[in-house]
């Protein structure tokens, strides 16, 4: 099964995966670790490649991690300078981009965090469109889905090609901008970003274009 | 009193309620225990290990419904192995041999097999209800026995439960016949359902009022559920996928408005984050609302689904509606007495909510009294401040998403805000607890909190002295489940006696170790002390060195059963 970092922290029991608790030390312990592992406690029912717990900013945190692990692959968690992080099963370990779970925390039920999983699981597919730049010498991709919504997606292109989309409103387009953001719709026509709503326009939209403001004022109206 | 003739002393026992004041009245002398056993209809076990059910339907001829809770709490949270235990067919089958007329059964945190349901189908004529929470072992071969020869079954409800699905013929077991259902929820299941037959069954039930679907039932099927059925009063959405500009939804929406009875709404399984405007105009009727289960939906339509919402008494939802949306629900809900905030990306580890959403609503909610609330951070401040707006409170959770997380301003721990809710709030029965906290939260807790049923403790504390505050102080603590803090022997053993007086104790990655298990369960005989040994991380090889392992895990619990016989390997009774 092919693991991206977040779903290693999926829960599935089906692959008894072992992981560590915590343990915690006393007060005044450095929070430096790697003086030697606590006692780790390996639970084969407990489905979580459960790793560290993110550290408190200040005051003595007293987890500590068990680096006793299976595997000889090792992860260090980016989002935390001090944590380490051990990775069960994880033959390619890209850098985790969130902090850890503990085992049975945060204290929701199962059943609550398939339903979340479920959800999320619709757009795990990814839907890349092609986006062209008038102008540009060679297209981009993005993944559609990786975007929540309008605002996510437009930012997203201003960062990618380095320009700025003026304000959209209804009646005037993207005003007050060189640049507007068009798609091409299941229809084959060109439609102007924004207009539907977010769920009809990623379910329609097969490419993008980045429209010279020119070019684009006919859209608008 | 003991010259009145029994079935007067019956009659006034039928106005006492309670099962705790059934429990004090049947104490009272031999004749009332008599009076109140036989005629006790409702019967509830909180731990089905404590008695045996051969007892309690002979204790109890008059039994027809009973509540069992199987698993312990922490098992929600996946800290309990799988084949623990909690089966409830011995129940079943010790109350079919006994000829118990039993008319309803609720179960939670139990496992239930198809058997166990085809058996309860089977022996119980005047079967009416059935309410399964977070139970598993059951398909839904076993739903269809249920439907197929409970005759005279009401209802038929399924929280959160893992059901595994083997599609959805058991819908089309309900006979033609049957036309008494009230009440349907089988929201939690994940597999296809028998449309037809879901159409059919509402169209033959006329007294329906609550209707829970699963994601399998599309808009188009709901949408002629409402027309069929208007007088509901409890509606879960199952699947909100739709094109807002599409036939459908716009009958949706004619239906919707036809539902003027509905008061409690919940479910959108799979959701379209806009359009739940078709709704708005049944908001204002609402006293309930539940949107835990849709993390499509964007904080603005959330916010603007609220706005009309003026009646609500009870809201789950989850953080993605943001301090500002819970500022809209604090400005709007003022009639709100539960509010749970539960987290939308629970591995991220990114609450959108903090401390300042909490303080709004406690400042603008007075009624409120119950309240679960995961964030990114919290501080003393807050908790001061929430403690002084609502002093009112029964029930009070806080997770902090990263347990050890100090106050967010100031970085000390969160004692003196816990401490505040529990001096001000003086009914509070239910405290979970987390951030960073040391011995003196606990101090306080035992100090005040005098009301305290229910206390969840993770990695907090510093020493035994902590929860030796908690065990002392809090008289009428029932359950007590602590993971993952530096409390050992000393602290277990303080008060041995006091452990029967509770329902039930569980210590995680504590610092308790094998022998201050055994010496516990020598001294206290009427207890079950179990360890749960999963991978042979202890090893019994004799000699008192065992005795100084740590226990990864132990849950004692009172009971008149003795040990249990359906133990797994990995459980040891000492």
């Amino acid at each position: 099964m092919e693991r991206s970092s977040s779903s290693s922290m999926e829960l599935d029991s089906d692959l008894n995966l072992k992981a560590t608790e915590l343990r915690l030390g006393l007060p005044g312990h450095c929070g430096d670790d790697d003086d030697g592992p606590e006692k780790s406690q390996i639970s084969s029912t407990s489905p979580t490649t459960v790793l560290t717990i993110g550290r408190s900013s200040s005051g003595g945190s007293n987890k500590r991690s068990s680096p006793e692990a299976p595997s000889s692959n090792e992860c260090r968690s980016q989002s935390d300078s001090s944590a380490s992080g051990v990775e069960f099963e994880d033959r390619d370990c890209a850098p985790p981009p969130a902090k850890a779970q503990v085992v049975g925390w945060p204290p929701i039920r199962s059943y609550r965090k398939t339903c979340l999983q479920q959800q999320k699981r619709g757009s795990e597919s990814g839907m890349y469109v092609k986006v062209s730049m008038d102008g540009a010498p060679y297209l981009r991709k993005v993944d559609v889905k990786m975007y929540k919504s309008y605002a996510d997606l437009l930012a997203g292109l201003e960062s990618m090609f380095k320009l700025k989309f003026g304000e959209y409103s209804e009646r005037e387009g993207y005003n007050g901008s060189a640049y507007a953001p068009t798609y091409e719709d299941k229809d084959g026509d060109w439609m102007l970003v924004g207009d539907v709503s977010w769920e009809m326009f990623i379910s329609s939209c097969k490419r993008l274009r980045i429209m010279r403001g020119s070019e684009a004022r006919g859209l608008g109206n | 009193m003991n010259y009145f003739p029994d079935e007067v002393l019956e009659h006034i026992f039928d106005f006492v309620g309670s099962h705790k004041d059934r429990n004090s009245v049947s104490q009272v002398c031999k004749l009332w225990y008599r009076i109140e056993s036989y005629s006790r209809q409702t019967v509830f076990v909180g731990n089905c290990y404590a008695i045996g059910p051969e007892r309690v339907a002979e204790r109890f001829s008059g039994l027809k419904s009973i509540t069992l809770k199987g698993k312990p709490h922490f098992a929600d949270f996946n800290l309990v192995p799988p084949d623990w235990g909690g089966f409830v067919y011995p129940w079943i089958e010790a109350f079919a041999r006994s000829r118990v007329g039993l008319e309803e059964l609720r179960l939670k945190r139990m496992v239930v097999s198809d058997e166990s349901l085809e058996l309860l189908s089977r022996s119980f004529p005047n079967f009416k209800s059935l309410v399964l929470v977070s139970c598993e072992g059951f398909t839904t071969d076993g739903l269809a026995a249920v439907a197929a020869y409970c005759r005279q079954l009401k209802e038929l409800d399924l929280q959160e439960n893992d059901v595994e699905d083997h599609r959805g013929h058991w819908l089309s077991c309900f006979p033609e016949s049957s036309t008494s259902l009230v009440s349907l929820n089988f929201a939690c299941l994940k597999g296809d359902i028998n449309l037809p037959a879901l159409e059919r069954l509402v169209a033959r039930s006329p007294n329906l009022k609550s209707l829970r679907l699963s994601r399998a039932v599309p808009l188009d099927v709901l949408q002629r559920i409402l027309i069929r059925a208007p007088q509901l009063l409890d509606l879960g959405v199952g699947s909100y996928l739709h094109d807002p500009d599409s036939e459908n939804y716009n009958k949706l929406v004619t239906a919707i408005q036809k539902c003027k009875s509905v008061r409690s709404l919940s479910g959108f399984l799979d959701v379209a984050p806009h359009c739940l405007s078709a709704f708005h105009v049944i908001c204002p009727n609402l006293t309930s609302l539940n949107l835990s289960y849709a993390p499509g939906i964007y904080d603005n339509e959330l916010i603007k689904l609220i706005r009309h919402c003026h009646k609500l008494q009870r809201l789950w939802i989850l953080d993605c509606i943001g301090d500002k949306g819970l500022e809209v629900v604090a400005s709007t809900c003022k009639d709100l007495e539960e509010l749970r905030v539960f987290p939308s990306d629970p591995y991220v580890g990114q609450a959108a909510v903090t401390e300042e959403g909490l303080v709004a609503i406690s400042r603008g909610c007075q009624k409120l009294n119950s309240i679960l609330y995961f964030c990114q951070q919290m501080t003393n401040a807050a908790l001061i401040t929430v403690a002084k707006n609502c002093p009112n409170f029964v029930r009070f959770r806080l997770c902090i998403l990263d347990p050890t997380k100090p106050d967010a301003v100031t970085q000390q721990p969160l004692d003196e805000g816990f401490g505040a809710i529990v001096q001000a709030c003086k009914g509070l029965k239910r405290l979970s607890l987390s951030g960073l906290l040391t011995d003196q939260v606990f101090l306080y807790i035992g100090m005040y909190a005098e009301q305290l049923e229910m206390l969840s403790i993770a990695f907090a504390g510093d020493s035994d002295k902590g929860m030796q505050y908690v065990l002392k102080g809090c008289k009428k603590l029932r359950k007590l489940e602590i993971r993952d803090s530096p409390f050992g022997n000393a602290a277990l053993l303080m008060d041995v006696a006091k452990y029967e007086t509770m329902r039930s104790l569980w210590m995680s990655s504590c610092e308790v170790t094998l022998g201050g298990c055994k010496a516990l369960a020598k001294r206290m005989p009427g207890l079950n002390v179990e360890i749960i040994n999963e991978n042979d991380q202890m090893e019994f090889v004799g000699g008192c060195d065992d005795d100084r392992q740590k226990v990864e895990k132990m849950y004692l619990y009172r009971t008149l059963a003795g040990q249990r016989r359906d133990a797994p390997e990995f459980v040891w009774t000492l």
